[in-house]
Protein backbone atom coordinates (compact mmCIF):
# COMPACT_ATOMS: atom_id res chain seq x y z
CA UNK A 1 0.00 0.00 0.00
CA UNK A 2 1.19 3.38 -1.08
CA UNK A 3 -0.37 4.99 1.66
CA UNK A 4 2.09 7.24 4.48
CA UNK A 5 1.86 5.74 7.82
CA UNK A 6 0.17 9.48 9.01
CA UNK A 7 -2.36 9.22 6.85
CA UNK A 8 -3.06 5.86 7.27
CA UNK A 9 -3.66 6.88 11.47
CA UNK A 10 -5.30 10.07 10.66
CA UNK A 11 -7.53 7.90 8.71
CA UNK A 12 -8.20 5.40 10.71
CA UNK A 13 -8.83 8.03 14.05
CA UNK A 14 -11.44 9.35 12.09
CA UNK A 15 -12.85 5.97 11.07
CA UNK A 16 -12.94 5.13 14.60
CA UNK A 17 -14.13 9.04 15.93
CA UNK A 18 -17.07 8.51 13.43
CA UNK A 19 -18.08 4.97 15.45
CA UNK A 20 -18.39 5.92 18.55
CA UNK A 21 -20.32 8.99 17.48
CA UNK A 22 -22.73 6.13 15.82
CA UNK A 23 -22.76 4.35 18.59
CA UNK A 24 -22.49 5.98 22.36
CA UNK A 25 -25.98 7.76 21.82
CA UNK A 26 -26.78 3.93 22.38
CA UNK A 27 -24.71 2.96 24.92
CA UNK A 28 -25.65 6.06 26.68
CA UNK A 29 -29.41 5.74 26.82
CA UNK A 30 -29.13 2.04 27.75
CA UNK A 31 -26.95 2.97 30.72
CA UNK A 32 -29.37 5.59 31.39
CA UNK A 33 -32.16 3.25 31.62
CA UNK A 34 -30.35 1.23 34.36
CA UNK A 35 -30.63 4.00 36.62
CA UNK A 36 -33.13 4.38 39.35
CA UNK A 37 -36.66 5.30 37.46
CA UNK A 38 -37.48 8.46 38.70
CA UNK A 39 -33.91 10.15 38.75
CA UNK A 40 -31.63 12.26 36.54
CA UNK A 41 -28.69 10.25 35.56
CA UNK A 42 -25.47 11.90 34.49
CA UNK A 43 -23.61 10.78 31.37
CA UNK A 44 -22.16 7.51 30.93
CA UNK A 45 -21.87 6.83 35.01
CA UNK A 46 -22.44 3.03 35.44
CA UNK A 47 -24.89 2.80 38.36
CA UNK A 48 -23.97 1.75 41.35
CA UNK A 49 -27.05 -1.16 41.74
CA UNK A 50 -28.17 -1.59 38.03
CA UNK A 51 -31.92 -1.61 38.20
CA UNK A 52 -32.70 -4.40 35.27
CA UNK A 53 -36.48 -3.72 36.70
CA UNK A 54 -37.30 -1.14 34.38
CA UNK A 55 -36.88 -3.28 31.68
CA UNK A 56 -39.82 -5.30 32.72
CA UNK A 57 -41.47 -1.95 34.16
CA UNK A 58 -41.55 -0.29 30.84
CA UNK A 59 -42.56 -3.60 28.78
CA UNK A 60 -45.20 -3.25 30.93
CA UNK A 61 -46.32 -0.12 31.01
CA UNK A 62 -45.62 0.82 27.49
CA UNK A 63 -47.46 -2.19 26.50
CA UNK A 64 -45.38 -3.97 24.63
CA UNK A 65 -47.38 -7.45 23.68
CA UNK A 66 -50.28 -5.11 22.06
CA UNK A 67 -47.56 -2.44 20.10
CA UNK A 68 -45.73 -5.53 18.71
CA UNK A 69 -49.15 -7.45 17.12
CA UNK A 70 -50.36 -3.84 16.28
CA UNK A 71 -47.22 -2.58 14.32
CA UNK A 72 -46.93 -7.08 12.56
CA UNK A 73 -50.68 -6.88 12.13
CA UNK A 74 -50.41 -3.22 10.03
CA UNK A 75 -47.06 -4.88 8.20
CA UNK A 76 -48.73 -8.30 7.58
CA UNK A 77 -51.50 -6.01 5.92
CA UNK A 78 -49.32 -3.07 4.24
CA UNK A 79 -46.83 -5.13 3.01
CA UNK A 80 -48.00 -8.25 0.70
CA UNK A 81 -50.67 -5.98 -0.44
CA UNK A 82 -48.24 -3.12 -1.44
CA UNK A 83 -45.87 -6.28 -3.19
CA UNK A 84 -48.77 -7.74 -4.98
CA UNK A 85 -50.27 -4.68 -6.46
CA UNK A 86 -46.87 -3.04 -7.12
CA UNK A 87 -45.33 -5.90 -8.96
CA UNK A 88 -49.08 -6.49 -11.67
CA UNK A 89 -48.11 -2.55 -12.35
CA UNK A 90 -44.79 -2.57 -12.95
CA UNK A 91 -45.07 -6.11 -14.97
CA UNK A 92 -47.65 -3.96 -17.06
CA UNK A 93 -46.04 -0.96 -17.64
CA UNK A 94 -41.94 -2.73 -17.72
CA UNK A 95 -42.78 -5.86 -19.64
CA UNK A 96 -46.21 -5.43 -21.41
CA UNK A 97 -45.50 -2.18 -22.48
CA UNK A 98 -49.40 -1.58 -22.27
CA UNK A 99 -50.59 1.71 -24.66
CA UNK A 100 -50.15 4.67 -21.98
CA UNK A 101 -47.08 3.25 -20.17
CA UNK A 102 -44.85 6.24 -20.22
CA UNK A 103 -47.40 8.46 -19.10
CA UNK A 104 -48.25 5.87 -16.43
CA UNK A 105 -44.81 5.79 -15.42
CA UNK A 106 -44.10 9.79 -15.05
CA UNK A 107 -47.33 9.62 -12.57
CA UNK A 108 -45.87 7.45 -10.52
CA UNK A 109 -42.68 8.85 -10.90
CA UNK A 110 -44.16 12.38 -10.01
CA UNK A 111 -45.01 11.21 -6.65
CA UNK A 112 -41.64 10.41 -5.64
CA UNK A 113 -41.25 13.94 -4.65
CA UNK A 114 -44.30 14.45 -2.57
CA UNK A 115 -43.64 14.94 0.93
CA UNK A 116 -45.89 12.82 3.45
CA UNK A 117 -46.74 16.35 5.00
CA UNK A 118 -48.00 18.22 2.15
CA UNK A 119 -51.34 15.41 1.60
CA UNK A 120 -52.18 14.54 5.32
CA UNK A 121 -54.45 17.01 6.21
CA UNK A 122 -56.87 15.53 3.36
CA UNK A 123 -56.32 11.80 3.87
CA UNK A 124 -57.38 12.92 7.84
CA UNK A 125 -61.05 14.52 6.73
CA UNK A 126 -61.28 11.48 4.01
CA UNK A 127 -60.85 8.98 6.51
CA UNK A 128 -63.20 10.73 8.74
CA UNK A 129 -65.72 10.59 5.88
CA UNK A 130 -65.24 6.86 5.04
CA UNK A 131 -65.07 5.84 9.27
CA UNK A 132 -62.07 4.40 9.41
CA UNK A 133 -60.31 7.25 11.71
CA UNK A 134 -58.96 5.80 14.74
CA UNK A 135 -58.84 2.09 13.18
CA UNK A 136 -55.77 0.32 11.89
CA UNK A 137 -57.22 0.53 8.35
CA UNK A 138 -56.41 4.22 8.74
CA UNK A 139 -52.79 3.83 8.52
CA UNK A 140 -52.45 0.37 6.19
CA UNK A 141 -54.72 2.08 3.58
CA UNK A 142 -52.95 5.51 3.11
CA UNK A 143 -49.50 3.80 3.28
CA UNK A 144 -50.36 1.45 0.59
CA UNK A 145 -50.85 4.32 -1.36
CA UNK A 146 -47.64 6.05 -0.41
CA UNK A 147 -45.56 3.24 -1.36
CA UNK A 148 -46.88 2.74 -5.05
CA UNK A 149 -44.60 5.52 -6.77
CA UNK A 150 -41.24 3.99 -5.77
CA UNK A 151 -42.70 0.25 -5.51
CA UNK A 152 -44.42 0.72 -9.16
CA UNK A 153 -40.64 2.26 -10.27
CA UNK A 154 -39.08 -0.58 -8.52
CA UNK A 155 -40.71 -3.54 -9.85
CA UNK A 156 -40.91 -1.63 -13.36
CA UNK A 157 -36.90 -1.00 -13.66
CA UNK A 158 -36.58 -5.33 -12.96
CA UNK A 159 -39.11 -5.90 -15.78
CA UNK A 160 -37.93 -3.73 -18.20
CA UNK A 161 -34.68 -5.24 -17.94
CA UNK A 162 -36.16 -8.91 -18.64
CA UNK A 163 -35.41 -10.06 -22.06
CA UNK A 164 -38.66 -10.53 -24.13
CA UNK A 165 -36.95 -14.47 -25.50
CA UNK A 166 -38.61 -15.58 -22.23
CA UNK A 167 -41.76 -14.05 -22.52
CA UNK A 168 -42.66 -15.14 -26.34
CA UNK A 169 -41.46 -18.77 -25.43
CA UNK A 170 -44.16 -18.76 -23.26
CA UNK A 171 -46.47 -16.88 -25.62
CA UNK A 172 -46.03 -19.69 -28.03
CA UNK A 173 -46.49 -22.32 -25.23
CA UNK A 174 -49.72 -20.51 -25.03
CA UNK A 175 -49.73 -19.43 -22.00
CA UNK A 176 -52.04 -16.43 -21.04
CA UNK A 177 -51.41 -13.60 -19.65
CA UNK A 178 -51.83 -14.17 -16.35
CA UNK A 179 -49.59 -17.33 -16.34
CA UNK A 180 -46.92 -15.60 -17.91
CA UNK A 181 -47.05 -13.18 -14.70
CA UNK A 182 -47.73 -15.43 -11.37
CA UNK A 183 -45.78 -18.53 -13.39
CA UNK A 184 -43.15 -17.07 -15.02
CA UNK A 185 -42.14 -13.54 -14.40
CA UNK A 186 -43.08 -13.37 -10.43
CA UNK A 187 -40.17 -16.49 -9.54
CA UNK A 188 -38.06 -14.42 -11.48
CA UNK A 189 -38.24 -11.77 -9.83
CA UNK A 190 -37.88 -12.86 -6.61
CA UNK A 191 -34.79 -10.84 -5.47
CA UNK A 192 -36.49 -7.53 -6.01
CA UNK A 193 -39.52 -8.27 -4.43
CA UNK A 194 -37.61 -9.56 -1.43
CA UNK A 195 -35.86 -5.96 -0.85
CA UNK A 196 -38.62 -4.28 -1.61
CA UNK A 197 -40.47 -6.30 0.87
CA UNK A 198 -37.51 -5.58 3.38
CA UNK A 199 -37.99 -2.00 3.07
CA UNK A 200 -41.27 -1.54 3.06
CA UNK A 201 -41.42 -3.64 6.14
CA UNK A 202 -39.09 -0.90 8.21
CA UNK A 203 -40.99 2.06 6.64
CA UNK A 204 -43.75 0.87 7.95
CA UNK A 205 -42.55 -0.32 11.16
CA UNK A 206 -41.15 3.37 11.45
CA UNK A 207 -44.37 5.30 10.02
CA UNK A 208 -44.86 7.99 12.84
CA UNK A 209 -46.89 10.83 10.33
CA UNK A 210 -49.49 8.65 9.41
CA UNK A 211 -50.01 7.33 12.87
CA UNK A 212 -50.16 10.20 15.18
CA UNK A 213 -52.83 12.28 12.83
CA UNK A 214 -54.87 9.56 11.86
CA UNK A 215 -54.63 6.96 15.50
CA UNK A 216 -55.50 8.35 18.36
CA UNK A 217 -55.46 4.98 20.53
CA UNK A 218 -51.81 4.30 20.98
CA UNK A 219 -51.74 0.72 20.95
CA UNK A 220 -53.80 0.76 17.23
CA UNK A 221 -50.78 2.11 16.08
CA UNK A 222 -47.32 1.46 14.74
CA UNK A 223 -44.29 0.84 16.91
CA UNK A 224 -43.03 4.57 15.92
CA UNK A 225 -46.31 5.95 16.58
CA UNK A 226 -47.11 4.19 19.64
CA UNK A 227 -43.16 5.20 20.52
CA UNK A 228 -44.28 9.30 20.04
CA UNK A 229 -47.01 8.94 22.64
CA UNK A 230 -45.25 6.82 25.12
CA UNK A 231 -42.67 9.84 24.93
CA UNK A 232 -45.25 11.93 26.23
CA UNK A 233 -46.19 9.97 29.07
CA UNK A 234 -42.88 9.70 30.22
CA UNK A 235 -40.64 12.37 29.35
CA UNK A 236 -40.09 13.59 33.23
CA UNK A 237 -38.66 10.22 34.05
CA UNK A 238 -35.74 9.36 32.02
CA UNK A 239 -34.34 6.19 32.81
CA UNK A 240 -38.04 4.72 31.89
CA UNK A 241 -38.14 6.15 29.21
CA UNK A 242 -34.85 5.14 27.65
CA UNK A 243 -35.80 1.52 28.98
CA UNK A 244 -38.80 1.35 26.80
CA UNK A 245 -37.44 3.40 23.91
CA UNK A 246 -34.53 0.47 23.90
CA UNK A 247 -37.63 -2.55 23.76
CA UNK A 248 -39.11 -0.39 21.01
CA UNK A 249 -35.91 -0.37 19.25
CA UNK A 250 -34.94 -3.85 19.92
CA UNK A 251 -36.86 -5.61 16.87
CA UNK A 252 -35.48 -3.14 14.54
CA UNK A 253 -31.86 -3.61 15.48
CA UNK A 254 -32.37 -7.63 15.76
CA UNK A 255 -33.91 -7.69 12.13
CA UNK A 256 -30.64 -4.90 11.22
CA UNK A 257 -28.19 -7.07 12.85
CA UNK A 258 -29.34 -10.18 10.60
CA UNK A 259 -30.03 -8.61 7.72
CA UNK A 260 -27.83 -5.78 6.99
CA UNK A 261 -26.30 -7.33 3.77
CA UNK A 262 -29.99 -7.11 2.44
CA UNK A 263 -31.10 -4.30 4.67
CA UNK A 264 -28.05 -2.18 3.14
CA UNK A 265 -28.28 -3.28 -0.33
CA UNK A 266 -31.70 -2.50 -0.72
CA UNK A 267 -31.82 0.81 0.87
CA UNK A 268 -29.20 1.75 -1.43
CA UNK A 269 -30.23 0.51 -4.89
CA UNK A 270 -33.19 2.04 -3.61
CA UNK A 271 -31.94 5.56 -3.69
CA UNK A 272 -30.49 4.91 -7.03
CA UNK A 273 -33.13 3.78 -8.68
CA UNK A 274 -35.60 6.23 -7.40
CA UNK B 1 -47.41 -14.56 -33.61
CA UNK B 2 -47.38 -17.28 -36.35
CA UNK B 3 -44.41 -16.84 -38.77
CA UNK B 4 -46.47 -16.72 -41.50
CA UNK B 5 -48.38 -13.59 -40.17
CA UNK B 6 -45.02 -11.46 -41.99
CA UNK B 7 -45.31 -13.88 -45.35
CA UNK B 8 -49.08 -13.55 -46.03
CA UNK B 9 -51.30 -10.34 -45.86
CA UNK B 10 -54.06 -10.81 -43.37
CA UNK B 11 -57.03 -11.44 -44.86
CA UNK B 12 -60.04 -8.74 -43.51
CA UNK B 13 -61.40 -11.55 -40.97
CA UNK B 14 -57.63 -12.03 -40.04
CA UNK B 15 -57.09 -8.43 -39.68
CA UNK B 16 -60.22 -8.09 -37.55
CA UNK B 17 -58.93 -10.81 -35.09
CA UNK B 18 -55.95 -9.32 -34.49
CA UNK B 19 -57.27 -6.24 -33.74
CA UNK B 20 -59.23 -7.64 -31.17
CA UNK B 21 -56.20 -9.62 -30.11
CA UNK B 22 -54.20 -6.72 -29.59
CA UNK B 23 -57.20 -4.77 -27.64
CA UNK B 24 -57.95 -7.69 -25.16
CA UNK B 25 -54.38 -7.20 -24.51
CA UNK B 26 -54.67 -3.35 -23.22
CA UNK B 27 -57.48 -4.42 -21.71
CA UNK B 28 -55.62 -7.12 -19.70
CA UNK B 29 -52.40 -5.02 -18.92
CA UNK B 30 -55.03 -1.92 -17.87
CA UNK B 31 -56.48 -4.63 -15.26
CA UNK B 32 -52.67 -5.23 -13.81
CA UNK B 33 -52.28 -1.63 -13.20
CA UNK B 34 -55.82 -0.73 -11.90
CA UNK B 35 -55.44 -1.95 -8.55
CA UNK B 36 -51.98 0.43 -8.05
CA UNK B 37 -53.74 2.61 -9.62
CA UNK B 38 -57.18 2.95 -7.47
CA UNK B 39 -54.80 3.08 -4.11
CA UNK B 40 -52.70 5.68 -6.00
CA UNK B 41 -55.13 8.08 -7.52
CA UNK B 42 -57.97 7.80 -3.69
CA UNK B 43 -55.05 8.01 -1.47
CA UNK B 44 -52.47 10.52 -2.89
CA UNK B 45 -53.72 12.04 -6.02
CA UNK B 46 -57.25 12.74 -4.26
CA UNK B 47 -55.61 14.07 -1.39
CA UNK B 48 -53.12 16.12 -3.47
CA UNK B 49 -55.81 18.04 -5.38
CA UNK B 50 -58.00 18.35 -2.03
CA UNK B 51 -55.20 20.56 -0.68
CA UNK B 52 -54.66 22.70 -3.35
CA UNK B 53 -58.35 23.57 -3.36
CA UNK B 54 -58.62 23.79 0.45
CA UNK B 55 -55.59 26.62 0.13
CA UNK B 56 -58.30 28.99 -1.44
CA UNK B 57 -61.04 29.02 1.71
CA UNK B 58 -61.07 29.77 4.96
CA UNK B 59 -62.28 26.54 7.12
CA UNK B 60 -62.40 25.08 9.98
CA UNK B 61 -62.78 21.69 9.43
CA UNK B 62 -66.32 21.97 10.56
CA UNK B 63 -68.47 25.19 9.57
CA UNK B 64 -69.06 25.71 5.81
CA UNK B 65 -65.76 26.71 3.54
CA UNK B 66 -65.87 30.39 2.86
CA UNK B 67 -63.73 30.98 -1.15
CA UNK B 68 -60.89 33.69 0.16
CA UNK B 69 -58.87 33.32 -3.17
CA UNK B 70 -55.18 33.67 -2.96
CA UNK B 71 -55.50 35.19 0.65
CA UNK B 72 -53.81 32.52 2.63
CA UNK B 73 -50.78 32.77 0.65
CA UNK B 74 -50.45 36.25 1.02
CA UNK B 75 -50.80 35.69 4.72
CA UNK B 76 -47.92 33.23 4.72
CA UNK B 77 -45.51 35.55 3.28
CA UNK B 78 -46.77 38.21 5.76
CA UNK B 79 -46.35 36.40 8.67
CA UNK B 80 -42.96 36.40 9.63
CA UNK B 81 -43.48 33.03 12.22
CA UNK B 82 -44.81 31.38 8.78
CA UNK B 83 -42.49 32.71 6.27
CA UNK B 84 -39.62 31.65 8.60
CA UNK B 85 -40.79 27.70 8.65
CA UNK B 86 -39.40 27.77 4.81
CA UNK B 87 -36.04 29.86 5.48
CA UNK B 88 -35.63 27.32 8.74
CA UNK B 89 -35.98 24.61 6.08
CA UNK B 90 -33.65 26.18 4.02
CA UNK B 91 -31.04 26.02 7.17
CA UNK B 92 -32.16 22.24 7.43
CA UNK B 93 -30.62 22.06 4.08
CA UNK B 94 -27.18 23.02 5.03
CA UNK B 95 -27.02 20.21 8.10
CA UNK B 96 -28.80 17.27 6.61
CA UNK B 97 -27.83 17.48 3.41
CA UNK B 98 -24.29 19.41 2.70
CA UNK B 99 -22.85 18.53 5.65
CA UNK B 100 -23.27 14.50 5.57
CA UNK B 101 -22.41 14.38 1.78
CA UNK B 102 -19.34 16.57 2.09
CA UNK B 103 -18.13 14.64 5.08
CA UNK B 104 -19.88 11.25 3.51
CA UNK B 105 -17.07 12.17 0.59
CA UNK B 106 -14.38 12.35 2.98
CA UNK B 107 -14.73 9.15 5.50
CA UNK B 108 -15.66 7.26 1.87
CA UNK B 109 -12.10 8.26 0.37
CA UNK B 110 -10.42 7.77 3.52
CA UNK B 111 -12.07 3.86 3.99
CA UNK B 112 -11.17 3.23 0.10
CA UNK B 113 -7.51 4.64 0.78
CA UNK B 114 -6.76 3.70 4.15
CA UNK B 115 -9.65 0.75 5.21
CA UNK B 116 -10.42 -1.19 2.77
CA UNK B 117 -10.62 -4.69 4.85
CA UNK B 118 -11.96 -5.28 8.10
CA UNK B 119 -12.00 -2.45 9.59
CA UNK B 120 -14.01 -0.04 6.66
CA UNK B 121 -16.56 -3.20 6.64
CA UNK B 122 -17.24 -2.60 9.48
CA UNK B 123 -17.30 1.27 9.51
CA UNK B 124 -20.00 0.75 7.18
CA UNK B 125 -22.13 -1.01 9.23
CA UNK B 126 -22.08 0.93 12.02
CA UNK B 127 -22.54 4.37 10.27
CA UNK B 128 -25.59 2.79 8.32
CA UNK B 129 -27.24 2.05 11.57
CA UNK B 130 -29.23 4.69 12.59
CA UNK B 131 -30.60 4.94 9.18
CA UNK B 132 -32.99 1.97 10.33
CA UNK B 133 -34.08 2.95 13.38
CA UNK B 134 -37.36 5.29 13.58
CA UNK B 135 -36.90 8.92 13.35
CA UNK B 136 -38.94 9.58 16.05
CA UNK B 137 -36.13 6.87 18.38
CA UNK B 138 -32.97 9.24 16.88
CA UNK B 139 -35.37 12.46 18.45
CA UNK B 140 -36.00 10.80 21.96
CA UNK B 141 -32.15 9.24 22.19
CA UNK B 142 -31.00 12.94 21.11
CA UNK B 143 -33.00 14.68 23.15
CA UNK B 144 -31.64 13.48 26.14
CA UNK B 145 -28.04 13.03 24.74
CA UNK B 146 -28.52 17.21 24.28
CA UNK B 147 -29.87 18.20 27.74
CA UNK B 148 -28.33 19.61 30.50
CA UNK B 149 -27.63 16.76 32.52
CA UNK B 150 -26.70 14.87 28.95
CA UNK B 151 -24.10 13.01 27.41
CA UNK B 152 -22.70 15.96 25.24
CA UNK B 153 -22.52 18.68 28.07
CA UNK B 154 -20.93 15.89 30.25
CA UNK B 155 -18.17 15.49 27.30
CA UNK B 156 -17.81 18.65 26.94
CA UNK B 157 -16.88 19.43 30.77
CA UNK B 158 -14.76 16.44 30.33
CA UNK B 159 -12.46 18.15 27.86
CA UNK B 160 -12.52 21.67 29.70
CA UNK B 161 -15.28 22.99 28.00
CA UNK B 162 -18.04 23.36 30.97
CA UNK B 163 -18.14 27.11 29.70
CA UNK B 164 -20.06 26.53 26.77
CA UNK B 165 -22.28 23.93 27.79
CA UNK B 166 -25.86 24.55 27.10
CA UNK B 167 -29.47 23.05 27.28
CA UNK B 168 -28.72 22.71 23.14
CA UNK B 169 -32.71 22.04 22.11
CA UNK B 170 -33.95 24.77 24.31
CA UNK B 171 -30.98 27.63 23.33
CA UNK B 172 -32.71 29.99 20.50
CA UNK B 173 -29.49 29.84 18.37
CA UNK B 174 -28.63 26.67 19.35
CA UNK B 175 -31.72 24.54 18.52
CA UNK B 176 -31.76 24.57 15.05
CA UNK B 177 -27.74 23.46 14.75
CA UNK B 178 -28.67 20.86 17.62
CA UNK B 179 -31.50 19.25 15.12
CA UNK B 180 -29.03 19.82 12.26
CA UNK B 181 -26.42 17.11 14.34
CA UNK B 182 -29.09 15.16 14.78
CA UNK B 183 -30.00 14.83 10.92
CA UNK B 184 -26.34 14.36 10.51
CA UNK B 185 -26.61 11.43 12.75
CA UNK B 186 -29.12 9.56 10.98
CA UNK B 187 -28.09 10.52 7.39
CA UNK B 188 -23.87 10.26 7.29
CA UNK B 189 -23.92 6.72 6.81
CA UNK B 190 -26.40 6.07 4.26
CA UNK B 191 -24.32 9.30 2.07
CA UNK B 192 -20.94 7.20 3.11
CA UNK B 193 -22.04 3.75 2.04
CA UNK B 194 -23.94 4.80 -0.89
CA UNK B 195 -20.74 7.06 -2.26
CA UNK B 196 -18.47 4.03 -0.76
CA UNK B 197 -19.93 1.72 -3.16
CA UNK B 198 -19.76 4.29 -5.84
CA UNK B 199 -15.94 4.43 -5.53
CA UNK B 200 -15.46 0.69 -5.61
CA UNK B 201 -16.99 1.10 -9.50
CA UNK B 202 -14.49 3.46 -10.25
CA UNK B 203 -11.52 1.86 -12.38
CA UNK B 204 -9.02 1.48 -9.90
CA UNK B 205 -6.22 2.14 -12.90
CA UNK B 206 -7.19 5.54 -11.86
CA UNK B 207 -6.26 5.79 -8.39
CA UNK B 208 -3.10 3.09 -8.74
CA UNK B 209 -1.74 6.09 -11.88
CA UNK B 210 -2.64 8.95 -9.26
CA UNK B 211 -0.66 7.21 -6.75
CA UNK B 212 2.14 5.98 -8.82
CA UNK B 213 2.50 10.05 -9.72
CA UNK B 214 2.48 10.73 -6.06
CA UNK B 215 -0.72 12.31 -5.87
CA UNK B 216 -1.96 13.02 -2.30
CA UNK B 217 -5.20 11.96 -0.28
CA UNK B 218 -6.67 15.65 -1.46
CA UNK B 219 -5.51 15.80 -5.33
CA UNK B 220 -6.45 12.39 -5.49
CA UNK B 221 -10.04 13.75 -3.74
CA UNK B 222 -10.26 16.28 -6.02
CA UNK B 223 -9.41 14.79 -9.29
CA UNK B 224 -10.61 11.93 -9.10
CA UNK B 225 -13.44 10.92 -6.56
CA UNK B 226 -15.64 13.92 -6.63
CA UNK B 227 -15.86 14.31 -10.14
CA UNK B 228 -16.27 10.38 -11.37
CA UNK B 229 -19.13 10.42 -8.66
CA UNK B 230 -21.41 13.07 -9.62
CA UNK B 231 -24.12 10.75 -10.36
CA UNK B 232 -23.76 9.41 -6.05
CA UNK B 233 -23.42 12.52 -5.31
CA UNK B 234 -27.00 13.86 -6.90
CA UNK B 235 -28.88 10.97 -5.84
CA UNK B 236 -27.53 11.47 -2.09
CA UNK B 237 -28.16 15.32 -2.51
CA UNK B 238 -31.99 14.43 -3.53
CA UNK B 239 -32.38 11.90 -0.99
CA UNK B 240 -30.89 14.35 1.83
CA UNK B 241 -32.27 17.41 0.76
CA UNK B 242 -36.05 15.60 0.41
CA UNK B 243 -35.19 14.65 4.16
CA UNK B 244 -34.49 18.24 5.15
CA UNK B 245 -37.21 20.24 3.11
CA UNK B 246 -39.79 17.66 4.64
CA UNK B 247 -38.39 16.81 8.26
CA UNK B 248 -41.23 16.01 11.02
CA UNK B 249 -40.51 13.04 12.63
CA UNK B 250 -37.04 14.16 14.34
CA UNK B 251 -38.37 18.37 14.85
CA UNK B 252 -41.63 16.82 16.09
CA UNK B 253 -39.73 15.05 18.73
CA UNK B 254 -36.96 16.72 20.28
CA UNK B 255 -38.23 20.55 20.10
CA UNK B 256 -42.02 20.36 18.63
CA UNK B 257 -40.63 23.85 16.39
CA UNK B 258 -39.23 25.81 19.64
CA UNK B 259 -38.27 27.45 21.49
CA UNK B 260 -40.25 30.31 19.81
CA UNK B 261 -40.49 29.26 16.16
CA UNK B 262 -36.70 28.69 16.13
CA UNK B 263 -36.70 25.08 14.70
CA UNK B 264 -40.24 25.20 13.13
CA UNK B 265 -40.60 23.92 9.83
CA UNK B 266 -43.54 23.62 7.17
CA UNK B 267 -43.49 19.77 8.04
CA UNK B 268 -44.66 21.34 11.74
CA UNK B 269 -46.18 24.26 11.19
CA UNK B 270 -48.91 22.51 9.14
CA UNK B 271 -49.62 19.61 12.00
CA UNK B 272 -49.96 22.20 14.43
CA UNK B 273 -51.91 24.81 12.02
CA UNK B 274 -54.22 21.81 10.72
CA UNK B 275 -54.65 20.08 14.14
CA UNK B 276 -54.84 22.15 16.77
CA UNK B 277 -55.04 25.53 15.44
CA UNK B 278 -58.18 24.19 12.89
CA UNK B 279 -56.76 26.65 10.44
CA UNK B 280 -56.88 24.34 7.95
CA UNK B 281 -57.17 27.07 4.71
CA UNK B 282 -53.74 28.65 6.08
CA UNK B 283 -52.21 24.99 6.46
CA UNK B 284 -53.11 24.02 3.21
CA UNK B 285 -51.70 26.88 1.53
CA UNK B 286 -48.38 25.95 3.69
CA UNK B 287 -48.74 22.60 2.22
CA UNK B 288 -48.69 23.38 -1.55
CA UNK B 289 -45.23 26.29 -0.83
CA UNK B 290 -43.29 22.99 0.56
CA UNK B 291 -44.60 20.83 -2.76
CA UNK B 292 -43.49 23.30 -4.67
CA UNK B 293 -40.62 23.95 -3.04
CA UNK B 294 -39.49 20.73 -2.82
CA UNK B 295 -39.81 19.95 -6.73
CA UNK B 296 -37.91 23.41 -7.74
CA UNK B 297 -35.23 22.43 -5.28
CA UNK B 298 -35.14 18.58 -6.82
CA UNK B 299 -35.72 19.36 -10.58
CA UNK B 300 -32.07 21.54 -11.33
CA UNK B 301 -30.37 18.37 -9.13
CA UNK B 302 -32.31 15.31 -11.51
CA UNK B 303 -31.36 17.48 -14.59
CA UNK B 304 -27.56 17.44 -13.46
CA UNK B 305 -28.00 14.08 -12.79
CA UNK B 306 -29.40 13.27 -15.80
CA UNK B 307 -26.99 14.90 -18.20
CA UNK B 308 -24.41 12.91 -16.48
CA UNK B 309 -25.21 9.61 -16.77
CA UNK B 310 -25.46 10.08 -20.42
Amino acid sequence: MRVARGELWAGRSLLLALMAFMILPFISIFITALHPSGTVPSGLEWPADPQWGNFVEAFKVAEMPTLLLSSTFIVLAVVPVSLVISTMAGFAIGLLRIPGSSVLLSLFVFGLTLPFPGIIIPIYFLERAMGIYNTRLAIVLPLVALYMPFAVFWMRAHFVNMPTEISEAARVDGATTWQLFWRIHVPLARAPIASLGILMSIWTWNQFLLALVLVEDPTQRTMAGALGAYQGHYATNIPLLCAGTLLILLPTLVIFVLFQRQIIMALLQGSVKG
Amino acid sequence: MTSDDRHVAPSHSRWIFLHRRIHRETIIGWLFVLPALVMYALFVLQPLVLTVRYSFYKWNGVSPMTWVGLKNYVTIFQVPDLIGTIFNAFWLVMWFSFIPVGLGLVVASVIHRVATGRLGAIARTVLFLPQVIALVAAGIIWGWLLSLPGLVNQILKAVGLGAITHAWLGDFDWALPAVGLIGIWVLLGFCTVLLSTGMTKVDPSLYESARIDGAGWLSEFVAITVPLLRYEIGVCLTVTVIAALAAFDIVYVSTGGGPGNSTSVPGIQIYILAFSQRAIGLASALAVMLMILVIVVILPIQWLNRENKI
